[in-house]
C-alpha cells in the first residue's frame, strides 16, 4: 500500500464536534482546550512555588524579623519550588501548553493524531500535580531532599518528609512521566505525520522545531527519571539497595548494603541535563518566532538555527556529569564532560548571534512580546556565559555549591524561559481568546519583571564567588568570612524578589481582565505569516481549518520580501497571488534553489 | 528608545557592579591560585562577550527601531554563510581559550603529589571527625557496619594498620603549613561535602565510597569548613574548622590526639569509684541527681553518659561557662575541674547512670499542639521521643528538667551558650535555637516535650 499522508486523506475523516459542555471543556479531546487546561494547571501550581520562594527569601533576608518557616519548612520549600518550576510549570507549560496549542495550528493539522491519548495526557498530568500537592498534607510533610532528591539523604531520617513525603514525590514524578509520554508521542507523531500539504520540515516555524526536539529529548530522558523513581521507592519501602550502601542512621546500622548513591546521580542527571534543554529548546524556538514577527524580518540563518537545535539536542545527552564534577565520581571524567559541555556553547552562541542578526537591519516594533523577547536575549546571554564558568571543570570547583550556581541556573533556566513564556502569552493570547492583552499593564509587567529579576540575581553571583553556600536556612554569625555585607545583600535580594513576585499579580489581572474587556484582536493582529494566524475563525474552532486544510507554499519567515505589497506574506499564499506580488516563490528555508 | 538605553545602562551597571562589588574571593590559603586565575580568564572572555554582544543589540534596537516617519522596510536576508562561519570560528577559538587552561589545571587536580600526607575526613549528620595515619603512614580499614558508640569511625580493629591511627573527635582539624595533604573523604550516613572556601578545592563525601582531593596550605590561620552538599535539616549548621599551623604548633596539637588503640583500650567507668566523687555534686544536683530548680541545678539522672562526659570536659576546658552572663555555667567550672582526669569523669558519669530515673515535675506550660510542630526540627537529632541519640551528638530531652531546657534554649538564642570558638555542637544548637522566635515558642515546645 502506498504511503498516504494524513493531509491527503483529510476528507475521509468526519469531525465529531463535541456538543456537551463536559465534552467541550472538561473531557475535551481538542488540542486547544487541552493546551489551555495544561497551561492553567501549570500556572496555578507555579504560583504555589512562587509563594514558597517568597517565604524562603523572607527567611534568608530577614531571619530574625519573620518567624514564618522553620528549617524543615525551608528545605521542603526549596525542594517543592525547584521541582514545580522545572517540571510541573516549565516542562508542562512549554510542551503540554504551547506544544499542544501550536503544533497542529502551525503544521496545518486538524488536531493531534491521537486526541484521546492527548486528553489522557492532561488528566495524568493533573493527577501528578494532585499527588505532588498531597505531599503537603501527609504526615511529615513533603520531601525536603532538594529537587535533586539525592539518596541516601532523600530517604534517610534527618531529612524532612523522608517517610510519606518522598513517596508522594516519586509517585508524582512517575505519573508525570506517563503523562508526558502520552503527550510526547502525540507531538512527535503529529509533527512527522500530520503536516498539511507543502509543509516540509524545512518550512516549519522554529517554535515547532524547538518543541519537536525538546519532546524527543523528553521521550529519551524521562525514562531515566522513571526508573530512578521506581528504584528509590523500592529502596525506601522494600529495603532493596540500588542506591543505598551500608550506612549508619541515628547511630543504628540499616538493612542496606552495597548500593551506589552515585548511580542515582548519574541516572538523575542523564535525565536532568536534557531536561534543561527540554525547557530551553521550546523557548529558543518560540523566541525566534517572536523576534522575527516583531522585527518584521526573516529569522536570520534559519538552516543554521535548525541544525543548532539538533546539535544542542544531541550534545545534551553527553554532558550530564558536569553536574557532578565534585560528586566523587572518577575525576578523570572531568576532562570529557568539560569538553563536551563547552562544545555545546558553540551552537548555543550561534543561536544568540542569529537572534541579534534578526534584529539587525530589521524594522523593530517594540511591542510587549518583543520587549520580553529581547529581554530574554539579555538574560540568556548572562546565564549562558556563567554556564561557561560552571561547565569548565576547574572553574566549577570553587563555585559549585555556592550562590553562583543558584544565580546561574535561575538566570538561564528560570528567568530566561519565563520571559519567553510571558512574551509568548502576550503574542498568542489574541489568537487564543480573540482579544489583545492590555498594553500598558503588559509594559509595567515587563519592566518590573526584567529589571527586578536582574536585581535579584546579579548580586547572587558575587555572593557565590565569595563562597556563600546555597541551601542554607540561615547564615550563622560563627562563619568568619560571611560578614555583615552578605546580610545586606540578602535583604536587597529579598526586597527585589518580593517586588517581582507581587508584580505578577498585574499579569494575572491582565489575563482575567482582557478576556472580557481586551481590545478586539482580529485574526492576525501582528500581521504574522505562520499558519496559526491564517485560521478561518479566531479563536480557531474544533478542527481548526473549516472545510479544507491549508496548503503551504513558502517558509514562515517571508517578512519584508522585496516586491511584495505588504511586509509579510503568509505561508499559505500561493505564488502569483496578489499578496505575494512579484516575490519569488517556493522557498523552503528562505533560500531560493 | 528607552528600552535600548535601559539595556545599555544594565550593561554599564553590571560592569560597575563587577568592579565595585565588595564580594569577591576570600584570601586564598592553598596552592590553588591557578583556579582563581582560570576564573579570572573566564571573567575577561565572557565579560568582553557580554559587553560587546549586548551593546551591539542595543545599538541595533536604536538604529532599526520602527518609526512612524520611517518608510524603509527591513532587509530581507535569509542567511549569510560567510558571516555565520566566521562567528562560529571566533566563538570556537574563544571557547578553546577558556577550556585549555581549565583542563591543564584539572590535570594537576587529578594527580596528587606522591609525597602528600593523608588525612581522612568523616562526615555524618551533622558533624565532622578526622583520622590521621600513625607512624606506618597508612590508615586501617574501615566499614560503616563497624560503627558503634565506642568506635564512631567504624575502624577495623582487626587490621594491623589501625592501631596507630590518630582519632580526632573534635570538628577542628589541624594541618601543617606548606605540606601537601591528600584528603580522603568518607561519609557514614548521607552525602556531605567538605568545603573550605579559602582552599578553593572541595569534594562530596559519599557513603560506601572514599573520595579525595589534595592541596598544599600556603598560610596559617583558622578556616571554617562547611558542608556544601544538602545533608538534611541541620545542613546549614554543620560546622567544622581547619587550622593551618606552623610545624611545631602542629606537632603539639598532634601529640594531644589519641590513637585508635588508646580509644579502644578505654574501660567503662566504675560507679563505685564514682560515688565519692559525686558527693560534691549532691549539694546542688541532689543525692539522686534529681536536680534542684531553686539552685539552678538540672536533673542529671537518666541523661546519656556520653553527653554528661562531654559537658564535664567542656566545663573543665572553659568551652562552656566562659560567657560572662552564664552565671550557672561559671559555677560549674570549678566543680568540673575537681575531676582530675578522664577516668574520674567516666567514673562519676557511671555513678550517675546507676541512679534511679524519675520524671521531674513540670514547670513550663504552653501550647503543646504548636509545640509538636516546632519539635519536628528537634526530632531530627534528639529523636522522635526526645530520647537522645548518640549518633547525632544530641542529648536526651524527655523527662529532664524543663526549666533547665528553657534556660539553655534562651542562652543559645542570646549567644550566652554556643559562641565559644571550640563549642561546635553549641554553635549548631545556637543556629537551630534561633528558629524559635520568642519565649512562647520555647514554652510550647517544652510543653510538647512533656508528652514524650
Amino acid at each position: 500500500m502506498a504511503f498516504v499522508a494524513i493531509a491527503d486523506r483529510d476528507h475521509e475523516h468526519a469531525l465529531h464536534d463535541p456538543e456537551t459542555f463536559i465534552r467541550k471543556y472538561i473531557w475535551s479531546q481538542d488540542h486547544k482546550v487541552i493546551a489551555i487546561q495544561y497551561a492553567l494547571v501549570a500556572i496555578g501550581i507555579g504560583l504555589v512555588a512562587l509563594v514558597m520562594s517568597v517565604l524562603m527569601r523572607l527567611q534568608l533576608g530577614f531571619p530574625d524579623t519573620f518567624s514564618l518557616i522553620a528549617p524543615q519548612d525551608y528545605y521542603q520549600y526549596i525542594t517543592m519550588h525547584g521541582m514545580i518550576m522545572v517540571i510541573y510549570l516549565l516542562t508542562a507549560l512549554f510542551l503540554g501548553g504551547f506544544g499542544n496549542y501550536l503544533i497542529p495550528l502551525m503544521c496545518g493539522s486538524r488536531d493531534m493524531v491521537f486526541p484521546y491519548m492527548n486528553m489522557l495526557s492532561f488528566w495524568f498530568y493533573l493527577l501528578a500535580v494532585l499527588v505532588l500537592v498531597a505531599g503537603l498534607f501527609v504526615p511529615g510533610g513533603p520531601t525536603g531532599a532538594g529537587w535533586t532528591l539525592y539518596p541516601p539523604q532523600a530517604i534517610a531520617p534527618g531529612t524532612p518528609g523522608h517517610g510519606w513525603g518522598i513517596i508522594c514525590m516519586l509517585a508524582s514524578l512517575a505519573i508525570f512521566v506517563v503523562a508526558f509520554t502520552m503527550g510526547g508521542l502525540n507531538y512527535v507523531t503529529t509533527i512527522l505525520q500530520a503536516r498539511c500539504k507543502g509543509m516540509t520540515l524545512m518550512r516549519m516555524p522554529l517554535s515547532v522545531w524547538g518543541i519537536f526536539m525538546a519532546t524527543i529529548l523528553g521521550l529519551l530522558a524521562f525514562p531515566a527519571l522513571f526508573v530512578s523513581c521506581v528504584m528509590m521507592t523500592l529502596d525506601h519501602s522494600l529495603g532493596t539497595s540500588f542506591f543505598m550502601p551500608a550506612v549508619v542512621q541515628m547511630g543504628q546500622q540499616t538493612v542496606h548494603s552495597g548500593g551506589s548513591p552515585l548511580l542515582f546521580q548519574h541516572l538523575f542527571w542523564f535525565f536532568g541535563h536534557p531536561e534543561v534543554y527540554i525547557v530551553a529548546l521550546p523557548a529558543f524556538g518560540i523566541v525566534s518566532d517572536l523576534l522575527s514577527v516583531h522585527a518584521r524580518r526573516n529569522i536570520f540563518g534559519y538552516r543554521m538555527m535548525v541544525w543548532a537545535i539538533l546539535a544542542i539536542g544531541c550534545l545534551s545527552f553527553v554532558v550530564w556529569a558536569h553536574h557532578m564534577y565534585v560528586s566523587g565520581m572518577n575525576p578523570y571524567f572531568g576532562f570529557f564532560f568539560a569538553t563536551t559541555t563547552l562544545i555545546i556553547a558553540v551552537p548555543t552562541a550561534i543561536k544568540v548571534y542569529n537572534w541579534i542578526l534578526t534584529l539587525y537591519k530589521g524594522d523593530i516594533h517594540l511591542t510587549v512580546p518583543m520587549l520580553f523577547a529581547i529581554g530574554f536575549i539579555f538574560t540568556f546571554i548572562n546565564g549562558g556565559l556563567t554556564g561557561l564558568f560552571l561547565g569548565n571543570v576547574t572553574v566549577d570547583v570553587p563555585l559549585s555549591g555556592t550562590y553562583f550556581v543558584v544565580a546561574h541556573f535561575h538566570m538561564v533556566m528560570g528567568v530566561s524561559p519565563i520571559l519567553v513564556v510571558f512574551g509568548a502569552i502576550y503574542h498568542w493570547y489574541p489568537k487564543i481568546t480573540g482579544r489583545l492583552l492590555d498594553d500598558r499593564l503588559g509594559r509595567i509587567h515587563f519592566w518590573a519583571t526584567f529589571i527586578g529579576t536582574y536585581a535579584i540575581y546579579l548580586p547572587m553571583h558575587y555572593l557565590g564567588i565569595l563562597g556563600v553556600p546555597r541551601r542554607y536556612y540561615s547564615y550563622s554569625d560563627s562563619i568568619d568570612f560571611i560578614g555583615q555585607n552578605v546580610h545586606i545583600a540578602n535583604e536587597w535580594i529579598t526586597i527585589s524578589a518580593v517586588f517581582v513576585a507581587a508584580v505578577q499579580l498585574v499579569f494575572l489581572f491582565n489575563l482575567a481582565w482582557s478576556l472580557r474587556k481586551g481590545r478586539d484582536a482580529g485574526p492576525n493582529p501582528w500581521r504574522a505569516t505562520s499558519l496559526e494566524w491564517q485560521t478561518p475563525d479566531t479563536p480557531p474552532k474544533h478542527g481548526n481549518w473549516g472545510k479544507d486544510l491549508p496548503v503551504v507554499y513558502r517558509w514562515p519567515y517571508d517578512y519584508s520580501v522585496p516586491g511584495a505589497p505588504q511586509d509579510f506574506i503568509p505561508q499559505d499564499v500561493p505564488p502569483g497571488d496578489p499578496r505575494a506580488g512579484n516575490a519569488p516563490a517556493g522557498r523552503d528555508h528562505g533560500v531560493h534553489h | 528608545m528607552v528600552f535600548a538605553w535601559a539595556l545599555i545602562l544594565l550593561v554599564v551597571a553590571t560592569v560597575v557592579f563587577h568592579f565595585a562589588s565588595p564580594w569577591w574571593f576570600t584570601d586564598i590559603a592553598s596552592n590553588w591560585t591557578m583556579m582563581d586565575q582560570t576564573v579570572n580568564v573566564t571573567f575577561w572572555v565572557t565579560g568582553f562577550v557580554f559587553v560587546v554582544v549586548n551593546l551591539f543589540m542595543a545599538w541595533a534596537v536604536i538604529k532599526y527601531r520602527h518609526r512612524k516617519d520611517k518608510t524603509t522596510k527591513a532587509e530581507y536576508e535569509p542567511e549569510n554563510k560567510k558571516l555565520e562561519w566566521w562567528l562560529t570560528i571566533i566563538t570556537s577559538v574563544g571557547i578553546a581559550a577558556m577550556l585549555a587552561p581549565g583542563l591543564a589545571v584539572w590535570a594537576k587536580f587529578v594527580t596528587p603529589p606522591d609525597d602528600a600526607s593523608i588525612v581522612e575526613v568523616v562526615g555524618q549528620q551533622w558533624a565532622w571527625t578526622y583520622r590521621l595515619p600513625g607512624r606506618d603512614g597508612e590508615l586501617g580499614a574501615s566499614d560503616a557496619k563497624l560503627v558503634t558508640i565506642d568506635n564512631p569511625l567504624g575502624v577495623d580493629a582487626k587490621d594491623p594498620k589501625s592501631g596507630d591511627d590518630v582519632i580526632v573527635t573534635s570538628p577542628e582539624l589541624h594541618i601543617p603549613l606548606g605540606k601537601s595533604v591528600k584528603f580522603l573523604l568518607r561519609a557514614k550516613d548521607v552525602n556531605h561535602q567538605f568545603a573550605v572556601p579559602q582552599f578553593r578545592v572541595k569534594m562530596d563525601m559519599v557513603p560506601g565510597m572514599v573520595t579525595h582531593f589534595w592541596l598544599t596550605p600556603t598560610r596559617t590561620g583558622a578556616f571554617d569548613a562547611l558542608c556544601e552538599q544538602l545533608c538534611g535539616v541541620a545542613h546549614f549548621a554543620m560546622r567544622g574548622r581547619v587550622v593551618v599551623d606552623e610545624e611545631p604548633q602542629y606537632q603539639e596539637w598532634l601529640a594531644t590526639q589519641p590513637t585508635f588503640s588508646q580509644t579502644a583500650a578505654i574501660v567503662a567507668g566504675d560507679p563505685e569509684a564514682g560515688k565519692p566523687l559525686f558527693a560534691t555534686c549532691t549539694a546542688c544536683h541532689g543525692d539522686q541527681a534529681q536536680g534542684n530548680k531553686e539552685l539552678g541545678a538540672p536533673k542529671l539522672a537518666g541523661q546519656d553518659g556520653w553527653y554528661l562526659a562531654r559537658q564535664l570536659h567542656s566545663f573543665k576546658q572553659g568551652v562552656r561557662g566562659s560567657h560572662e552572663n552564664d552565671t550557672y555555667g561559671k559555677q560549674m567550672i570549678p566543680f568540673a575541674s575537681m575531676l582530675a582526669d578522664d577516668t574520674a569523669v567516666r567514673n562519676v558519669v557511671a555513678y550517675i547512670g546507676s541512679l534511679p530515673d524519675t520524671r521531674p515535675d513540670t514547670s513550663v506550660g504552653g501550647n503543646p499542639e504548636r509545640g509538636k510542630k516546632l519539635y519536628a526540627t528537634c526530632a531530627s537529632c534528639h529523636g522522635d521521643k526526645g530520647e537522645g541519640v548518640w549518633g547525632t551528638n544530641a542529648p536526651r530531652l524527655a523527662g529532664m528538667s524543663d526549666w533547665y531546657l528553657a534556660r539553655q534554649l534562651e542562652n543559645f538564642r542570646q549567644g550566652i551558650r554556643g559562641t565559644h570558638r571550640q563549642d561546635f555542637h553549641g554553635a549548631q544548637m545556637r543556629s537551630m535555637a534561633r528558629a524559635l522566635k520568642d519565649e512562647a515558642s520555647i514554652n510550647d515546645l517544652l510543653d510538647y516535650v512533656h508528652t514524650l
